[in-house]
């Protein structure tokens, strides 16, 4: 059967028959309350699910992807399914082998700083275990508690803290990967430059398309001997945005820089009453860490510079409890949402710091323009902009204008230099914006690297890369998506 | 954001027959016999304030470094050769522990591919998971896939105090272990070497906890051979070596065999190399 057309039901059954006898029949899933539930990650996209399937080892990943193949049906890998791109959405009765039963930490080496964990691992859990040596997982996106560190590898993703640390890539120092043949790669090492060229970077960010990683070993950092976690509050959100420009060029990485404009503060204040100063335009959640000294002289410095630019108050968390809360606020944003409207659509762009006012100023004006609202959290510091419209779906012709603001806040974020997506990814959300950033051959390129790791297109098909214009007619965006 | 007219460094490329590259040969210049080519010099722009800059491959490392100094930045790319040489090599200096492989310096390349076309890689902000990366694949391919013309790469403050120290130990890890995110630490069977960045009393406090006396720098590193070990390991090496504790290099006096690509991950890379290069004229011998 030629990819891109839905299996027939007696395809699917006869897959769903061989998943069931190389795994265990209760681990093969055609129910259809399981396959709506796999039909969608956390994005508003919805596909199809043709078979759930749940390995426990990578020798059954093994089996299923082979069992997939000789039917000639496509998979999706799937972890916590927490992604915002629809990288993890089933198109055309894929089948979805979901990673969340290897969950095991392999192994912990202290000295070394890495772990060799298992792709369904979730991405706080790593760190708690791996706290009583001093260290933890760098990356740490908003949805830590329930994300998995195979997603975080599909999508290279970021965090607040990735401001210092680097992004998931330059956290992971070797995969264990099933290609769409079933075979076995291992990339990159224990050892720091393993020979050949760097498959495991190239790996790393490929959402699902190059094969499944079925054994992580992560890069492990230290924690550090002090922390110190401010808040300051402006009374324009321009104030705000060139106090992060301003700390950044004064020579200063600190650890996180992130924002929250008036409307999100006010939602999570009264969600987590945290005393936030829900009378300032903007609020920067300012991180610094390090050893003592050097630490005291940035916070000084920092302060200094808010000053300049006109912060209000500046709250500096007096103990681990207060610093807990300030986070809680900046991390549980978008459940505070909730209590606004009952859908939300975040986006994710990033664009030069110092374009970030002007940016900001357009994406205030473009959703005024649709009559939506906008919040806006974000990793200020990296330039990574959120903004989230909130919105009630029920209302007639919202999610149209949603889906209209929503483009012209990437048009803008792309004119202004910057990239499509910070940390999400590309998926089926953006996918068809591709070329507002890369030019034919630069798209057939990064379509050769595909090629090169699932010559048979089984991987994951349709997601990142647009579809050539000879194929124009096969688009495979389901509703849901805003291409 | 690419800037640098790179259309008649694609004429020279050209379409057919094989071609290589040099930079100024520190890391091995051109292949022999083949017709040569050199991608553009010159610093197109720093953004200290984005914490990037923008420079041709040809650029000299050395000139990016006096050029970033000026604004308070610093680059880790290892010194010497072009900025398209060691990105292309991708092997890191003895800052590695602390200032990261070179592999994660690269945020967007413009290259030539074997077809003569320009073709971009990446984008320009640290942040960025807009299709494939494939940066990665350019970073220690040795010229293999395309011509790197044009990079941005991103920058890192100067640090406000640098000092070398050294104290005589069997055992590096027990210094290691006890220091935070120190830049580097080379140890010579006897003796370790650690570069402590930051904040003068932090360094001198740091040194302090392990006994370290400050000094004027480590000895030069052997160049024998450059082995690529599980860090942990370099404990057991024995002879003429420096090794970068925390990382797992060791540099050797004598020269000792590479470790080789299982069967499996050679197959995937032939299949990449043939994607990018089917008629194997870009740097023809050359492997990654």
């Amino acid at each position: 059967m030629s990819v891109g057309v839905a299996p027939p039901a007696d395809v699917l059954g006869a897959l769903a028959t061989d998943l069931r006898a190389a795994l265990t029949p209760d681990r093969v899933r055609t129910g259809s309350t399981e396959l709506g539930l796999y039909a969608r990650d956390a994005s508003n996209i919805s596909g199809s699910a043709g078979v759930v399937c749940f390995p426990l080892s990578t020798t059954e990943v093994q089996e299923c992807v082979r069992i997939a193949a000789k039917h000639g049906v496509p998979f999706v890998a799937r972890g916590a399914g927490t992604g915002l791109a629809g990288g993890a959405t089933p198109l055309d009765n894929a089948l979805v082998i979901t990673l969340t039963k290897m969950d095991r930490v392999l192994s912990v080496d202290a000295v070394n700083r890495f772990a060799w964990v298992e792709p369904g691992v979730l991405n706080l859990d790593l760190t708690r275990q791996v706290t009583t040596y001093g260290l933890h997982f760098a990356p740490d996106p908003s949805s830590q508690q329930s994300c998995s560190i195979g997603g975080n590898v599909a999508n290279n993703s970021g965090g607040p803290h990735c401001l210092s640390d680097g992004v998931t890539a330059a956290h992971i120092l070797a995969l264990e990967v099933v290609l769409s043949d079933g075979s076995v790669v291992h990339l990159g090492g224990e050892q720091p430059e393993a020979q050949g060229l760097d498959l495991r970077g190239a790996f790393v960010g490929s959402e699902g398309m190059f094969g499944i990683a079925t054994k992580v070993c992560v890069r492990l950092t230290q924690n550090a001997p002090a922390v110190r976690t401010m808040l300051m509050d402006f009374e324009t959100v321009e104030a705000g945005a060139q106090t992060v420009s301003a700390i950044i060029a004064d020579g200063m990485v600190p650890a996180a820089l992130e924002m929250m404009d008036q409307l999100c503060v006010r939602a999570v204040e009264a969600y987590i009453h945290a005393g936030l100063p829900v009378d300032a335009a903007a609020v920067l959640l300012v991180e610094v860490a390090g050893l003592p000294h050097g630490l005291e002289a940035d916070v000084a410095r920092i302060v200094e510079i808010g000053k300049a630019h006109g912060a209000g108050t500046v709250r500096i968390a007096q103990d681990e409890a207060e610093r807990a809360l300030l986070w809680k606020g900046r991390k549980t944003a978008f459940g505070a949402i909730a209590r606004i409207k009952p859908n939300y659509y975040l986006h994710d762009t990033v664009v030069p710091r110092r374009m970030l006012p002007e940016v900001l100023r357009k994406v205030y004006e473009i959703t005024a323009r649709h009559d939506l609202l906008v919040m806006n959290v974000f990793h200020a510091g990296d330039g990574n902009l959120h903004p989230l419209l909130v919105f009630d779906k029920s209302e007639p012709g919202v999610m149209e204008r949603v889906h209209a603001a929503g483009e012209e806040i990437v048009r803008a974020s792309v004119a202004a230099g910057g990239v499509l997506s910070g940390e999400h990814g590309i998926g089926l959300e953006k996918r068809d914006f591709m070329p507002l950033m890369f030019a034919p051959a630069d798209l057939a390129a990064q379509a050769a690297m595909r090629r090169a790791f699932d010559p048979l297109e089984l991987a994951n098909p349709f997601k990142v890369l647009p579809s050539p214009a000879a194929c124009g007619d096969v688009q495979h965006v389901p509703d849901g998506a805003w291409v | 954001m690419g800037v640098i007219d790179l259309s008649s460094f694609a004429d020279e490329v050209g379409t057919d027959g094989p071609v290589t590259i040099s930079g100024l040969g520190t890391r091995g210049g051109a292949v022999d016999g083949v017709r040569c080519v050199h991608s553009p010099a010159g610093i197109e722009w720093v953004q200290p304030d984005e914490m990037i800059v923008c420079c041709g491959g040809g650029t000299p490392v050395d000139e990016l470094v006096t050029a970033l100094a000026g604004h308070g930045q610093t680059v880790a790319l290892p010194a010497g050769g072009t900025v398209g040489g060691a990105l292309a090599v991708g092997r890191s200096d003895h800052r590695r522990l602390g200032y990261g492989p070179v592999r994660d310096t690269l945020l967007q390349a413009r290259y030539i591919s074997a077809v003569g076309e320009i073709v971009k890689a990446g984008g320009p902000t640290v942040k960025n998971v807009s299709g494939f990366d494939l940066c990665r694949l350019l970073v220690g391919s040795h010229g293999t896939l395309g011509f790197i013309g044009e990079v941005i790469v991103r920058t890192r403050p100067l640090p406000q105090h640098s000092q070398w120290f050294t104290r005589t130990t069997t055992d590096p890890f027990e210094v290691f272990t006890r220091l935070y995110k120190p830049i580097s630490v080379l140890w010579t069977g006897s003796a370790v070497f650690a570069l402590l960045e930051g904040h003068a009393a932090d360094v001198a406090e740091q040194a302090a906890t392990c006994a370290l006396a400050a000094c004027d720098g480590p000895p030069a590193l052997p160049t024998g051979s450059r082995c690529s070990i599980k860090p942990s390991d370099v404990v057991g090496h024995v002879g003429d070596f420096v090794a970068e504790v925390g990382v797992g290099i060791v540099h050797h006096t004598d020269h000792l065999a590479a470790a080789t690509v299982g069967e499996r991950e050679a197959i995937l890379a032939a299949a990449i190399k043939r994607e990018f290069d089917p008629v194997g004229r870009l740097n023809p011998g050359r492997h990654a």
